[in-house]
């Protein structure tokens, strides 16, 4: 609360570095807000094991040991489309796919061809054809290339993380909030420090960006503790141990506080890591298992606390490159090339899975190895933002995605 | 050069933060001190209480070993007392956090203690340079009781030494094994793989491509250095049977929880890695891979772009950077040569503040900085986790990022001040900002700081501005 009042009457309203810029939300004609949220997998999420191919004739031969039984059977996949099934862990998704809110695209890939983690994250992130083409994210870019009506506003976007992921950074303000378990410091010494910074432009737009979340954050603490803490004084996450999905509960918590505001931003991110199966990777129970068992908890989540704003919110959740088709040696997959990507929430036209399956017959493999890419992942990305933030058809193809131009917008992903 | 300038340059960048007094003994020659550091054998940590990585899994494997008994006389008796003995199962499971986590902290605690005492700062900034470089993670959870002893095995006594010699101690150390999944890694035409499939003609063992992908991509040559898909199976097969020596490694001749090359899972013939046949000499094949990679003009370039990212600027001048590879090759990865060379580079001494600090880097700045003592009962891990980055848990194999954007993100920059906030009430005046700050910053320290640190209204808040003043947030 204090620092809330320091923000509103403090220098750093007056150095112009961030809270001039705060007007009333306007948003769509019809009153409604669209929210995006980007859910970045990290590790390579195996994409056959997620949504596994149980109608495919090379499934459960080529699989071998991790291949899921047919739904329906003890410990089988979860039914989605008849040849799909979702893996047991995503109960979540499945109940979503029932309510038409989850689209699953599969065979997908980014334009990233090789199998290192890091240039395929820089890819997924960038937006670029190719890794360490720019130190720019996509996502950000859009951001940029908003209407200027909304982007006049102030910070449309926020990473709930200490510092933002590439697919955040770049020219659109954006800003970043995570937990602090520190005690926060008084007006007058922060007073000071802020002055300090006044010569120092980066440190200053920094924690203007860090206190304007903070306010946000010790506002909306109040109003979400009796749905969210119950009473309980502990840490959030000691008082959430145990549960399915409490690594992400402070994370999914403030993503949803923050998007759930009126004159909050209106794109979220965050990360999730641990996909990376070489070893031990488990089938209908273990380590992956329990792995998407926690993410599945998290996006069950993440409508709790969005409330009504759920019917305004898309979700997508992407991940590097797939997996090997085959088991490796030690009972996991190693590194390969199309996986599938996951859009979920209130405002998607879901219940369908959108692909055009490649078979994992031998001739059907890519390098005989992995699941043949059949689409683009940045068609889906450019269709979700122009339909969910009306970026400019013009700017997907120059700012956000150059050299995209094969990958057309997949449009209709949203409830009109 | 402006003397001055490499004496803060020498002590905080190439360093860990100066000490109080350090300027000074510096005295404005900056490079000399650095160089005079790389005399000598590598400083030790012989803190009382640490464990070998052997003794660790030795333990790890005890306990293993009582889970599974336990389990089986769950399985045994079922029907009748079941839930009993599975309690016993679950006890003995919850036993390896009970093992890890003091082991965890006593060598981060051990590393930190090191970092906020040692007179050779830039070799222990190396030490960390290249524990990164050869990042292991404990968010793999065995990882937590290894990654520490992992730095004292594996790094410490190679940081003075040669860049190959580095390079076979981290991939045959049993925290690597572990951590990039090639323990039971197997050759799908070795003895080992023929019995398992006599005995399960449906279980088909084989390779594991983690560690050798990583040790090309991110070790030696780089993504960039050439290598195929092809390359890198061929690689996977040249390094099966580079295992870990189990309960019963005696028998093979091993130490129990040791490296242990196991012939058996060793895939036979000669494998052709980046254009070059290796005629198969079973454990030596690997070990030649790995040299011929370590002298790959490649490497040279990949490892000095690294040194130069993290020494001189986030985008290095690629005179420096062409430097430093030129004596890395030209020395056959002779390392103190290739530090000589960082340091005879001007580059390095042209921009003051270049790097932005990362949160290890903040915190163990203003430990030397303010003589902060490192409990032995109790060191500060939960701070490093607190303002962002978790000790030895990078959470990927390409280790902590080594880029401002990486770091200097909102939200930490708050918990870096609001840190250094609770810092100033905790030491009141028993330090004084005024007479610190020019030691720590010297010709570094900006004239709005040092106003700021003389009108603050208690010695608390002088020392919350020094450390939360931009030119302390930077190296």
């Amino acid at each position: 609360m204090k620092r809330r009042a320091f923000l509103t009457t403090g220098a750093l309203a007056a150095s112009g570095a961030l809270l001039s810029s705060r007007v009333t939300f306007a948003g769509t004609a019809d009153g409604r807000k669209p929210r995006l949220v980007f859910v970045v997998l990290r590790g390579a999420l195996d994409g056959l094991a997620a949504v596994p191919p149980c109608g495919d004739p090379g499934y459960a031969s080529q699989r071998g040991d991790l291949a899921m039984g047919k739904p329906g059977t003890d410990g089988g996949a979860l039914p989605l489309d008849g040849f799909f099934g979702l893996h047991p862990s995503l109960t979540f998704m499945q109940q979503s796919y029932a309510a038409r809110e989850l689209i699953v695209f599969h065979a997908v890939a980014s334009p990233y061809r090789d199998r290192s983690h890091f240039d395929g994250q820089n890819v997924l992130e960038t937006g670029y054809p190719q890794p360490h083409a720019v130190e720019t994210g996509w996502l950000n870019r859009a951001l940029a290339a908003m209407p200027a009506r909304r982007a006049l506003e102030k910070e449309r976007g926020i990473s709930i993380a200490p510092t933002a992921p590439l697919v955040m950074r770049g020219p659109a303000a954006v800003t970043s909030w995570s937990p602090s378990h520190l005690a926060p410091l008084d007006d007058d010494t922060l007073q000071r420090i802020s002055d300090l910074y006044s010569h120092d432009p980066q440190l200053a737009q920094k924690l203007a960006e860090a206190l304007a979340a903070e306010a946000i954050a010790d506002e909306q603490a109040g109003g979400m503790a009796d749905t969210m803490d119950a009473g309980d004084n502990r840490h959030p996450l000691l008082a959430q141990r145990g549960k399915p999905g409490a690594q992400y509960a402070e994370v999914v918590q403030a993503a949803a506080r923050f998007l759930g505001r009126e004159d909050g931003p209106q794109v979220a991110v965050f990360d999730t890591t641990g996909w990376d199966t070489h070893f031990n990777e488990g089938g209908a129970k273990g380590q992956l298992a329990a792995r998407l068992a926690a993410l599945d908890a998290a996006l069950r989540d993440l409508k709790a606390g969005l409330g009504p704003v759920w019917n305004d919110t898309a979700v997508l959740l992407a991940t590097e490159f797939g997996r090997t088709v085959a088991e490796n040696g030690t009972r996991g997959t190693d590194h390969g090339t199309a996986t599938a990507a996951y859009l979920i929430g209130g405002a998607v036209k879901g219940g369908r899975v959108v692909t055009d399956w490649p078979g994992l017959s031998g001739r059907g493999l890519y390098q005989e190895r992995d699941l043949r890419p059949t689409q683009d992942l940045r068609a889906v990305m450019k269709g979700l933002l122009a339909d969910q933030l009306a970026v400019p058809e013009r700017a997907l193809e120059s700012s956000v995605f150059p050299g995209s131009d094969r990958a057309r917008p997949l449009r209709g992903l949203l409830r009109a | 050069m402006d003397k001055g300038l490499t004496s803060a340059i020498a002590a905080n960048r190439f360093g860990l933060g100066a000490r109080p007094g350090e300027l000074a003994a510096i005295g404005g020659s900056g490079p000399d001190w650095l160089r005079a550091q790389l005399d000598g054998p590598a400083p030790e940590i012989a803190d009382d209480g640490l464990q070998s990585s052997a003794s660790i899994l030795a333990q790890i494997y005890d306990l293993r070993r009582a889970i599974r008994a336990a389990r089986a006389a769950g399985a045994n008796t079922a029907s009748l007392s079941g839930a009993a003995d599975d309690a016993a199962a679950v006890k003995a499971f919850k036993k390896l956090p009970q093992l890890i986590r003091p082991i965890y902290r006593a060598e981060a605690g051990a590393r930190l203690r090191e970092s906020v005492a040692t007179e050779r700062p830039f070799v222990e900034r190396l030490t960390q340079f290249w524990a990164n470089h050869f990042a292991v993670s404990v968010d793999k959870s065995v990882l937590a009781g290894l990654a520490g002893s992992y730095e004292r095995e594996a790094i410490r006594p190679y940081v003075l030494g040669n860049f190959s010699d580095m390079l076979l101690a981290t991939e045959r150390h049993p925290a690597m094994l572990l951590y990039l999944d090639n323990q039971l890694s197997m050759g799908p035409d070795s003895r080992a793989a023929w019995k398992m499939a006599r005995r399960n003609p449906d279980r088909k063992p084989g390779i594991n491509e983690n560690l050798a992908r990583e040790t090309m991509e991110l070790h030696t040559v780089g993504v960039d250095g050439g290598y195929t898909q092809t390359d890198v199976t061929a690689f996977s097969e040249v390094l099966t049977g580079w295992s870990i020596a189990g309960p019963d490694g005696w028998r093979a001749g091993a130490q129990p929880g040791t490296f242990l090359f196991r012939a058996a899972m060793h895939e036979p013939g000669s494998k052709v890695v980046m254009g070059k046949r290796y005629p198969d000499t079973g454990y030596d094949q690997g070990v030649a891979v790995l040299h011929d990679l370590a002298a790959h003009p490649a490497t040279a370039h990949f490892i000095a772009t690294k040194l130069a990212r993290h020494f001189i600027a986030d985008d290095p001048p690629e005179s420096a950077v062409q430097r430093v590879a030129r004596a890395f090759s030209q020395s056959g990865g002779d390392l103190p040569t290739v530090y000589r060379a960082l340091i005879d580079s001007p580059e390095a001494w042209q921009q003051p503040v270049a790097k932005y600090k990362s949160p290890s880097d903040y915190i163990v700045s203003a430990f030397r900085g303010l003589q902060l003592p490192v409990k032995v009962e109790k060191p500060p891990v939960g701070l490093f986790q607190q303002l962002g980055q978790r000790i030895w848990a990078p959470g990927s194999p390409a280790g902590w990022p080594d880029r401002s954007a990486d770091w200097n993100g909102a939200s930490e920059l708050l918990k870096r001040i609001e840190w250094a906030d609770a810092v100033g009430q905790r030491l009141g005046p028993r330090r004084n900002a005024m007479d610190l700050a020019p030691q720590l910053l010297g010709d570094v320290l900006s004239g709005a700081t040092r106003e700021a640190i003389a009108r603050a209204e208690s010695g608390a808040q002088a020392i919350a501005l020094m450390l939360a003043a931009p030119e302390f947030m930077r190296r």
